[in-house]
C-alpha cells in the first residue's frame, strides 16, 4: 500500500499540485440474511483501490482507480491534477487547507472475536434460530433477520509527510417482524429498524443483542398492533425510546451542524442548514438540560463514527456541540475550518470507499446522559405518549422542519405506561423541539446507537455514523397528524 | 473498456477454477466523472474507474455470491473458491432453479461515444456559463454535471451470455438567494441532448420567480406536479409490483391484485425498450427483460416475476429478477405512465385554488399499505388561483396516501423522461390532482 501511495504522490507533485493526499483502502463485507426460513442473501464482497486528492492551481481534482499497477496509478494522479486544472477555470480564490501536524501512526478498532474468523455455518445457525422464533408465532407473516461484517484496511499518505494506517472493523445485526392482516402492515424490529444495532466491534456485538431470546416479545407486538388504537392527532408529552431519539439527534442536529452544508456546498442535493455562522455561540439550540457532542475518539464508545484519525489525517477528537442548550460547535473539515476561521479541523471527514472523496460526516454525535431513570421519568409523566423505534422519517432541506413516525407507541397515564397505540407519529421545528426537552435519562439507560446508511454527497456516499441517546422528554410535541384526516 | 471477448475469457478463467457444475459470473466495469459547484465555483471534481467480477456458485441445491474486484488468477481462483465454499453453509433451496441457458435479447441502444468521453474541460466549460448566467441574474448556482459509461456482463455455465454497454450524462442545478430558489435537472443518454443552458434557464427563472414567499395554510389544495414531483412518488411503488414482495404481504398491492385501485386514467407499465427509457434489457440471472402492463385503466393487471417467483405463483418470468441470492426477487426499473393531452398551462388555467409543486423534498413512506408518503416541497412552490399563478409560498410538507392521489388525477400532460433527485429516470407525465394533502407549513 505504502509503494502505491508513494507513486500516486510523487506523479501529483511532479504535474504541479501543491497539495495531495492518496487513501489505499481494502474493504472486505459479509451480509447474510435469512427470510421466512429460506436464505437471502449470503454473500462476501471484497474491493481494493486507490484515491488520489490534490490541490493544484488553487483548486481540487480528485481520481480513483482499482487497476493497481504503476502506470494506472500514475495515470490516475495525473489525472487528478488535469482535473484540478480544469476546476480552477471556475473559482474565485485558492483552496487554502487549516494547519494539521504530520503524523505516522497505526490505529485498529478493538474488538474481542473477528466476525470472519467465526465460523459461517454459526453464523447462519443463528438466523435461523431468530428466524424459527419468529415464524412461530400465530400472525406474523413476514421474518426477516440478518449479520453485517466490515473490515477496512486503510492506508494515508500525504505530501505533508503523514501515513496513516488504520483497520477498521464494523458488524451489524438485527431481525424484524412484519404482520399483514385486515389491509394493515405492522412491523416490529429488534433491537432498531433498518437493519438493527451496528457498532465498531467484533462478533462480540452479535451475542450481546441476544436476538433468540428478543424474537417473541417483538414478534407478538408486532400482531399485537393491528388491535391498538392509533395515535390520535393534538399537542402531548413525548417520551423518545434511546434509539428513536438517536435518529432525532442524527438528522435534527447532526446534518444541520456540518459546515459544508452550512457554507453552501451541498445546496443542490442534501440541502443547506439553518445554522448559518452568525448562530455559533449565540443560539439557544435546546433547553438548559440539553449537552450533545461529536466524539470520535475510543473512549466515546464502539461507534460508527469511531476512528484514530479522520480521512484527512486529522486525529480523533471529541468537541462541544451544544452546551448547557447553547450552540457552540460544527463539524468541520481542514478547508472549512479555514473557511470560518478555526483553528484546526474538527477531523469529521470521511469517505465511503477508495472510490470517492472524504466529506463533513458526523462521527459521533450523541446526546449526553442526564439525571432520570426511566422509571422515575414514567412516574413523573401524568399524561402523555412512549414511542419506539422508527418507521419513517423526513426533514425539510434546512433541517428546521420534521416528522418522524415509530412502529409502536405506548400511552403514559398516571406515571405509567398503559396502551399500546399504533401508527405514531410527531412533527415538529428543531429549535422549539429541542428546547421542550425537560428531562433526560441517566447514563445506564445510555447507548451509542448505529446508523449504518447515512447518504450525503454527489457521487452518493453511504456511511455509518454514532448517536449515543438516552430516553428524553420533551413537551407540547405535535402527534399524529401523519395519519389525520 | 471490457469487451464481450474479455468478459468471455475472465468467465472461462473463472469457469477452469470452477470445481461446481453450475457457475455464473456478473461483470461490471465503468468510468464516470463528476464536476459539482455551488457558490458559483467548481468545489469538487471527480473521476473514477472500477471493475468488479461477481462470482455465483451453486453446490448440491445451494447458492451462493462471492465478489472481488481483482482480477488477477489467484484473485479469480479465490473468489470461485470462496462462491463455492460459503454456498455450502445453509440448507439445501428447494426453490432453487437450474441457471438459464442462452436467450435471445432485444437490442437497445444505449452508447454515446461522446458521453463516455467528455473531459473535466467540457464539463468546466458547461458550469461556467452556468455560473455566468446565475451571477448576471444575482443568484448563486449549485449543482452536478456528470458521465459515465458502464459495461454489465453475465455468462453462466449453462451457456448464457448477456452484454450491455450504457452511458450517461446528468445535469442538476439549483440557482437561490436568500428570498427564494429554483432547480432543473436533466439525465439523459448522450450529453449532447442534456440542454444545460436551457435547464440553467429554468432554474433561474424559477429562483426569480420564487421570491419573498408568503405562508400559505396547511390543508387539502388541487395541485399541480410538474413530472419531477410526480416521478419522486410514484417511484416509491416500484417494490410493491414485485410479485415476491405480494407473496410476502408487504405490497400495497396485496389482495388488490385484478382489482380496480386509482382512478380510469390512471394506466402504467415497465418497458425497457421504450424510447425515452434507459437501462439493461435483461434481468439478475439473464432472462429477457419483457413488457409488463402494470396498471390498466386503474385496474393492477400484472406484476413482475423473477424465475423463481413465477414458478412459486405459476406465472412466465417477465426478465425483472434481481442477482441471486436475494431476499426482494425482483422489482419494475423502467416504469412508464400513460400521459394525457393536457398542456401545463392549460392546469394552471383551470385551477380556481391550487399549489404548483415544482419537485418534492426527503420523501418516506409512513404506511406501507395505504401507500401514504410524507416530504416537503423545495426550489419552486406556488399558489394558483383563479387560473393564474399568484405569488410563491414557503415550502409545505404533506402526507398523502398515493393510492388516494392517483384517484384524484384531474389531467394529465404528455409523458416525458423525467428526473429526480428521490428516485429513478423514469417516463411520467405531470399532474394536476385534486385534494392533496398539505399538513404542515415551514418557514421558508
Amino acid at each position: 500500500m505504502r509503494a502505491w501511495a508513494q507513486w500516486a504522490l510523487d506523479t501529483a507533485v511532479m504535474r504541479g499540485a501543491s497539495y495531495a493526499d492518496v487513501r489505499v483502502v481494502e474493504l472486505r463485507n459479509r451480509v447474510l440474511s435469512v427470510k421466512n426460513g429460506r436464505v437471502g442473501t449470503i454473500a462476501e464482497t471484497e474491493s481494493l483501490g486507490l484515491g488520489v486528492r490534490v490541490i493544484a492551481e488553487g483548486a481540487w481534482g480528485f481520481a480513483s482507480t482499482d487497476r493497481l499497477t504503476r502506470e494506472r496509478i500514475e495515470a490516475t494522479a495525473a489525472e487528478a491534477v488535469a482535473i484540478a486544472w480544469a476546476s480552477a477555470r471556475v473559482k474565485k480564490a485558492d483552496v487554502v487547507l487549516a494547519p494539521e501536524q504530520k503524523i505516522i501512526a497505526v490505529w485498529r478498532t478493538p474488538y474481542k472475536k473477528d466476525p470472519f474468523a467465526i465460523p459461517l455455518s454459526a453464523q447462519m445457525d443463528l438466523l435461523f434460530a431468530v428466524d424459527k422464533e419468529l415464524r412461530s408465532i400465530p400472525g406474523v407473516t413476514l421474518t426477516e433477520t440478518a449479520m453485517y461484517f466490515t473490515r477496512q484496511e486503510q492506508f494515508l499518505a500525504s505530501t505533508e509527510g503523514s501515513g496513516i494506517q488504520q483497520t477498521k472493523i464494523f458488524s451489524g445485526a438485527g431481525l424484524t417482524a412484519t404482520s399483514f392482516s385486515n389491509g394493515e402492515i405492522q412491523k416490529r424490529s429488534y433491537p432498531n429498524s433498518f437493519g438493527g444495532q451496528f457498532s465498531a466491534a467484533g462478533y462480540e456485538l452479535v451475542e450481546e443483542l441476544k436476538l433468540v431470546e428478543n424474537a417473541r416479545r417483538v414478534g407478538e407486538e408486532a400482531v399485537a398492533l393491528h388491535k391498538a388504537d392509533r395515535c390520535l392527532e393534538g399537542r402531548r408529552t413525548i417520551i423518545l425510546d434511546s434509539a428513536q431519539l438517536a435518529l432525532q439527534i442524527h438528522e435534527s442536529i447532526g446534518h444541520a451542524i456540518e459546515l459544508d452544508r452550512v457554507l453552501g456546498t451541498e445546496a443542490n442535493f442534501a440541502g443547506i442548514s439553518f445554522l448559518t455562522l452568525g448562530k455559533l455561540g449565540c443560539l439557544q439550540y435546546g433547553s438548559e438540560i440539553v449537552n450533545v457532542v461529536a466524539d470520535a475518539r475510543l473512549e466515546h464508545g464502539p461507534g460508527l463514527g469511531t476512528f484514530g484519525y479522520d480521512d484527512e489525517g486529522v486525529p480523533a477528537q471529541g468537541i462541544d456541540i451544544i452546551k448547557d442548550g447553547r450552540f457552540v460547535g460544527y463539524l468541520s473539515s481542514r478547508e472549512t475550518a479555514r473557511a470560518v476561521g478555526l483553528a484546526r479541523s474538527g477531523g469529521a471527514m470521511r469517505a465511503e470507499s477508495w472510490n470517492r472523496i472524504p466529506l463533513i460526516r458526523m462521527t459521533n454525535v450523541s446526546l449526553l446522559p442526564g439525571t432520570y431513570s426511566l422509571a422515575d421519568l414514567l412516574a413523573d409523566t401524568d399524561d402523555g405518549i412512549y414511542l419506539e423505534t422508527n418507521r419513517s422519517w423526513s426533514i425539510d432541506d434546512r433541517r428546521l422542519h420534521f416528522q418522524f413516525g415509530t412502529e409502536i407507541a405506548w400511552e403514559i397515564k398516571g406515571g405509567k405506561k398503559t396502551r399500546m397505540l399504533k401508527n405514531p407519529s410527531y412533527s415538529g421545528i428543531t429549535t422549539e423541539f429541542w428546547n421542550s426537552c425537560d428531562a433526560i435519562c441517566d447514563r445506564t439507560h445510555w447507548t451509542l446507537w448505529g446508523i449504518p446508511n447515512c447518504g450525503k454527497g454527489q457521487p452518493m456516499q453511504t456511511i455509518g455514523t454514532g448517536h449515543g441517546a438516552t430516553p428524553a422528554r420533551f413537551r407540547n410535541v405535535l402527534v399524529g397528524v401523519a395519519y389525520a384526516k | 473498456m471490457l469487451s464481450e471477448a474479455q468478459c468471455q475469457e475472465i468467465f472461462e478463467r473463472v469457469q477452469r477454477a470452477s470445481r461446481v457444475r453450475e457457475t455464473e459470473v456478473f461483470l461490471e466495469a465503468s468510468r464516470s466523472a463528476l464536476t459539482r459547484f455551488a457558490n458559483n465555483i467548481i468545489h469538487q471534481n471527480v473521476a473514477e474507474e472500477g471493475m468488479q467480477v461477481s462470482v455465483r456458485a451453486v453446490v448440491d441445491g445451494r447458492t451462493a455470491r462471492a465478489t472481488t474486484n481483482k482480477i488477477g488468477p489467484d484473485a479469480l481462483r479465490r473468489v470461485v473458491e470462496q462462491a463455492t465454499q460459503i454456498a455450502g453453509w445453509q440448507p439445501p433451496d428447494p426453490d432453487l432453479l437450474e441457471m438459464p441457458g442462452p436467450q435471445c435479447y432485444r437490442e437497445v441502444k444505449r452508447m454515446c461515444p461522446h458521453t463516455a468521453q467528455l473531459t473535466p474541460e467540457a464539463r468546466a466549460q458547461a458550469v461556467e456559463k452556468v455560473v455566468r448566467r446565475a451571477e448576471r441574474a444575482g443568484l448563486t448556482a449549485a449543482g452536478i454535471y456528470a458521465n459515465s459509461y458502464r459495461i454489465q456482463a453475465l455468462l453462466n455455465s449453462s451457456g448464457l451470455f448477456a452484454y450491455h454497454q450504457e452511458t450517461k450524462a446528468e445535469f442538476s442545478v439549483t440557482c437561490f438567494n436568500e428570498q427564494g430558489s429554483g432547480w432543473a435537472k436533466g439525465s439523459l443518454i448522450s450529453a449532447d441532448q442534456l440542454a444545460i443552458d436551457e435547464l440553467a434557464e429554468r432554474a433561474c427563472q424559477k429562483a426569480l420567480a420564487s421570491q419573498n414567499p408568503q405562508e400559505l395554510p396547511p390543508g387539502r389544495y388541487t395541485v399541480i406536479l410538474e413530472p419531477a414531483a410526480v416521478l419522486d412518488l410514484v417511484g416509491f411503488f416500484s417494490y410493491d409490483f414485485a410479485a415476491t414482495a405480494v407473496a410476502d404481504q408487504r405490497s400495497c398491492f396485496t389482495q388488490r391484485l385484478g382489482k380496480k385501485v386509482f382512478g380510469e386514467n390512471i394506466s402504467i407499465w415497465d418497458d425497457v425498450y421504450h424510447p425515452l427509457q434507459s437501462g439493461v434489457a435483461w434481468d439478475g440471472e439473464g432472462i429477457p427483460r419483457q413488457k409488463v402492463v402494470l396498471v390498466e385503466r386503474g385496474i393492477v393487471k400484472n406484476l413482475v416475476y423473477s424465475r423463481q417467483a413465477a414458478r412459486k405463483m405459476n406465472a412466465a418470468p417477465t426478465g425483472h429478477g434481481f442477482l441471486l441470492p436475494n431476499e426482494l426477487g425482483e422489482a419494475p426499473v423502467n416504469l412508464v405512465f400513460a400521459g394525457g393531452e393536457s398542456p401545463f398551462e392549460e392546469m394552471i388555467r383551470t385551477t380556481q385554488r391550487g399549489v404548483l409543486v415544482t419537485r418534492f423534498w426527503y420523501i418516506r413512506e409512513v404506511d406501507p399499505y395505504q401507500k401514504i408518503l410524507t416530504g416537503v416541497t423545495r426550489d419552486g412552490t406556488f399558489y394558483v388561483a383563479d387560473g393564474e399563478i399568484q405569488y410563491p409560498v414557503r415550502n409545505l410538507r404533506f402526507n398523502q396516501s398515493l393510492l388516494e392521489m392517483l384517484n384524484q388525477v384531474e389531467m394529465l400532460g404528455p409523458a416525458v423522461r423525467a428526473a429526480g433527485e428521490e428516485s429513478f429516470e423514469m417516463v411520467v407525465p405531470a399532474m394536476k390532482v385534486a385534494d392533496f394533502r398539505f399538513t404542515e407549513v415551514t418557514k421558508h
